[in-house]
């Protein structure tokens, strides 16, 4: 006892653990601090000399220039933070948008990439490798400068695919227009929807119960498609009407019609998206190990069944964590719509930018934006992952 | 029991002929059938439309004309050589390689040979004609010697290619600022095409290693200061896109500087590149650093090692192994990314092909320029993954 006191006490302090770690840690923070006040300093001196100071009142000033996609009313005479705002609603359709398609693509490389028929597993492997290897701005440019605008003039454009008309000043879809009865419809549709969740909780309710397990999405689906037939066929007058797109003069009009920009930059992501989702989604399905699907062919499943209930749960918890990183590049690579000019956050806010002057404001809140994004999809996609855990007991 | 497995022929399917194989294969069911057939159509369409486009419809004349624009830029024609030299260097490393550890692979010849093919095919002047078939010869004799002595050189190979990374840069850059010197030097805006972006790809590699490894032990740090100063600043850089970095280094950097210090352009680009590297190449170490077990830690403490001997003499050597093969992939990715600094203005390959596109006798010839510029990302991406795959494998690097 004696001795080990003595010991403890010959220790000296600059060999102290306890009081090493305050001090490696009080000298880190200095020296952070150090760093960054320098950098302040510096800033406050530069913008000084150019006669600025930091401040964000200038989002209220005039915008004075046009952006060519618009979710809301927006004219040369808006402020710079309904630009703003306008950017960032371009950023999330084509995020939106491209998570979806992607997915979906994404599926469809995967499983075809554990096809057993020849052809098509080498298709979607070669593809694979064509787009793993390439950059996304270049292929982003080459989608957009040789592709979508070296599609035909508007005036030889010729319907494709029934009433879809591709022109390299966009491209025309069919749309709906809302009639009279339309604010009705969507009551209805409303109402179809109260009711496929009503049917879900029940049908979850009933196979917590059973034991067995109903195809409880199918079913709240087939509940919300049968309300909205028939409120579609009750209403006296149809509540959309088909609008196709036509060539008039020299240009589109009619159905919607998609720019050439917002078609590359989506497209493009989601062609270069999906082989990385592709290969998410064949690497999950390949963890399930194949004594998981004798075994549940064995119970007497059959090959649905066990897609269903055995191998599609198990993979999903592989997919996931690795499928949020590929959503959240989508959702970052999305800001190379500057290379196809499409008026998504960042060319908006570079726009700003060049026209204020007010680099360190507008990058700021660029990445603000972004890192607000990336966090809401990962804890979106968080969430949904602690759902589907293995329950560990 | 020999008579009777005697008799015992295998399934008709079985039996490889092509006819069973395709049966297998292709037609199994009528789904596959059906698949197979519009499997078929489209590698056809495909095929034949794009060989149609290369052969026929498309002006390669722009290539031909703007090549040396598209490899180096404006980087002088006198100092060529420079460039010629550390490329043969990497290209007698790669030779050494490929006998090393390459084995059995027959691709390692075809490769090598691969520098005098272009000096006949394309319409190459005299000079790059010579050193292309220089580099042919260098590339065979590294392979003959690590052929003859594949054990006496994997040191030092594996040591080549890491001051490769500086002699590269120094070379390209230059020693001395007077004009009599071997090598003066050429300024960073002479940079341009290839050249830039690989060089851009070798300094972010270079400089983002270190501060990733050291953003990673911190991030795993017991000291709670610094562990969030590494979390912080990882998640930060990760939850932003590269494009938004370039733009603060482009636009920012100089004003963090003091007054009076400039910082030209491309060397602005290669501290945003590396400062984005630097955060996901830490998360990629911190992944081989979980996956040391805690007796290495223990076993190094009973040794009477410290801490940071602990981590330089025993963990870090394990950790690093693991992860060779993601940081090769994650280099890939940086090689890749290198191209968005043509949205901020410089001349890398992207860039550059915009100056071509604007001269007036290459207008609306974008098809041929970005085909040409993907193949080049595509040819040298697929390579460094399909050897790093190879190399992999010798190394026994996963497979424990």
């Amino acid at each position: 006892m004696q001795y080990e006191q003595k010991r403890e006490t010959a220790i000296p302090f600059w060999r102290d653990e306890r009081i090493l770690r305050v001090l490696g840690q009080v000298v880190f923070v200095a020296l952070v601090v150090f760093v960054a006040t320098l950098i302040y300093q510096n800033m406050k001196a530069g913008l000084a000399r150019q006669g600025i100071s930091l401040s964000y009142a200038f989002l209220k000033n005039l915008s004075g220039f046009d952006i060519a996609e618009t979710a809301f009313p927006y004219s040369r005479n808006s402020a710079y933070w309904q630009a703003f705002l306008i950017g960032l609603l371009n950023t999330l359709l084509v995020s939106v948008v491209g998570i979806i398609f992607s997915t979906i693509l994404g599926v469809i490389l995967g499983v075809a990439r554990l096809s057993t028929n020849f052809i098509i597993n080498r298709l979607a492997s070669f593809y694979l490798e064509i787009i793993r290897n390439l950059s996304l701005l270049v292929f982003l440019i080459f989608w957009y400068l040789g592709v979508f605008l070296k599609l035909p003039r508007v005036k030889e454009a010729t319907p494709w695919l029934g009433d879809i008309i591709l022109t390299n000043r966009g491209v025309g879809i069919p749309w709906g227009i809302p009639t009279a009865s339309f604010p009705t419809f969507r009551l209805i549709l409303f109402l179809g929807l109260l009711f496929a969740l009503v049917v879900f909780f029940a049908l979850r309710e009933y196979g917590k119960r059973t034991g067995r397990a109903p195809l409880t999405l199918v079913w709240s689906f087939l509940a919300f498609l049968l309300v909205a037939l028939i409120g579609w066929f009750v209403l006296p007058e149809r509540p959309i009407v088909a609008d196709l797109a036509f060539v008039k003069g020299l240009n589109l009009s009619g159905g919607k019609i998609l720019s050439p920009e917002f078609m590359a930059l989506t497209s493009g992501l989601v062609l270069y998206t999906a082989a990385f989702i592709g290969e998410v989604v064949r690497a999950g399905i390949q963890s399930v190990s194949k004594g998981q699907i004798e075994a549940s062919r064995a119970l007497g499943l059959n090959s649905f069944q066990t897609l269903r209930l055995v191998v599609f749960p198990q993979a999903l918890r592989v997919i996931i964590p690795p499928l949020t990183s590929q959503y959240l590049n989508l959702v970052k690579n999305s800001s190379l719509a500057i290379a196809v000019g499409y008026p998504d956050v960042f060319y908006v806010s570079n726009t700003i930018q060049n026209q204020t002057g007010r680099a360190v404001e507008m990058i700021s809140l660029v990445m603000f934006t972004y890192l607000v994004l990336s966090l809401a999809t990962s804890a979106l996609m968080n969430w949904y992952n602690q759902r589907i855990k293995l329950a560990e007991r | 029991m020999t008579k009777t497995t005697e008799h015992i022929l295998p399934p008709v399917l079985e039996r490889s002929n092509l006819l069973g194989w395709m049966r297998r294969n292709l037609f199994g069911s009528w789904i596959d059938a059906l698949l197979t057939l519009i499997g078929v159509w489209i590698v056809y369409w495909a095929a034949s439309g794009l060989l149609r486009w290369a052969l026929y419809t498309a002006e390669w004349k722009v290539i031909v004309v703007n090549a040396r624009l598209l490899m180096i830029g404006q980087y002088p024609i006198e100092q060529v050589g420079r460039l010629w030299i550390w490329l043969g260097f990497l290209i007698f490393l790669l030779g050494n390689s490929l006998a090393i550890w390459g084995r059995g692979s027959r691709i390692a010849p075809a490769l090598l040979a691969l520098p005098v093919a272009m000096a006949f095919i394309f319409p190459f002047g005299a000079d790059p004609r010579k050193w292309l078939i220089a580099m042919t010869a260098i590339g065979l004799i590294g392979w003959g010697l690590g052929r003859v002595k594949p054990e006496a050189l994997k040191r030092s190979v594996i040591a080549g290619w890491v001051i490769s990374l500086p002699i590269i840069i120094l070379l390209t850059y230059g020693l001395s600022k007077s004009e009599a010197s071997i090598v003066p030097i050429v300024r960073t805006n002479l940079w341009g095409g290839l050249l830039l972006t690989f060089l851009l790809t070798v300094v972010g590699i270079l400089f983002s290693f270190p501060i990733g490894v050291l953003l990673a032990l911190g991030r795993r740090s017991e000291l709670p200061a610094v562990r969030w100063f590494s979390v912080g600043y990882i998640e930060l850089v990760r939850g932003v896109p590269l494009i938004t970095i370039l733009f603060m280094a482009q636009l920012m950097l100089p004003l963090f500087l003091p007054e009076g210090w400039t910082v030209d352009r491309v060397v602005r680009a290669m501290v945003g590149i590396t400062l984005f590297s630097a955060a996901y190449l830490a998360e990629n170490v911190r992944g081989g650093l979980q996956a040391i077990p805690k007796g290495q830690f223990e076993a190094a403490a009973a040794l009477g090692l410290s801490g940071a001997q602990t981590m330089i003499f025993i963990i870090l050597p394990q950790a690093l192994r693991l992860v060779i093969p993601i940081l090769v992939g994650q280099f890939i990715a940086l090689y890749k990314d290198t191209s968005l600094v043509a949205i901020v203005g410089l001349l890398d390959l992207v860039g550059i092909a915009r100056t071509v596109l604007a001269q007036p006798e290459f207008l609306g010839l974008q098809r041929e320029v970005y085909v040409f510029i993907s193949l080049i990302f595509w040819a040298l991406s697929y390579g460094m993954s399909y050897v790093s795959q190879r190399l992999e494998e010798r190394l026994g690097v996963g497979i424990r």
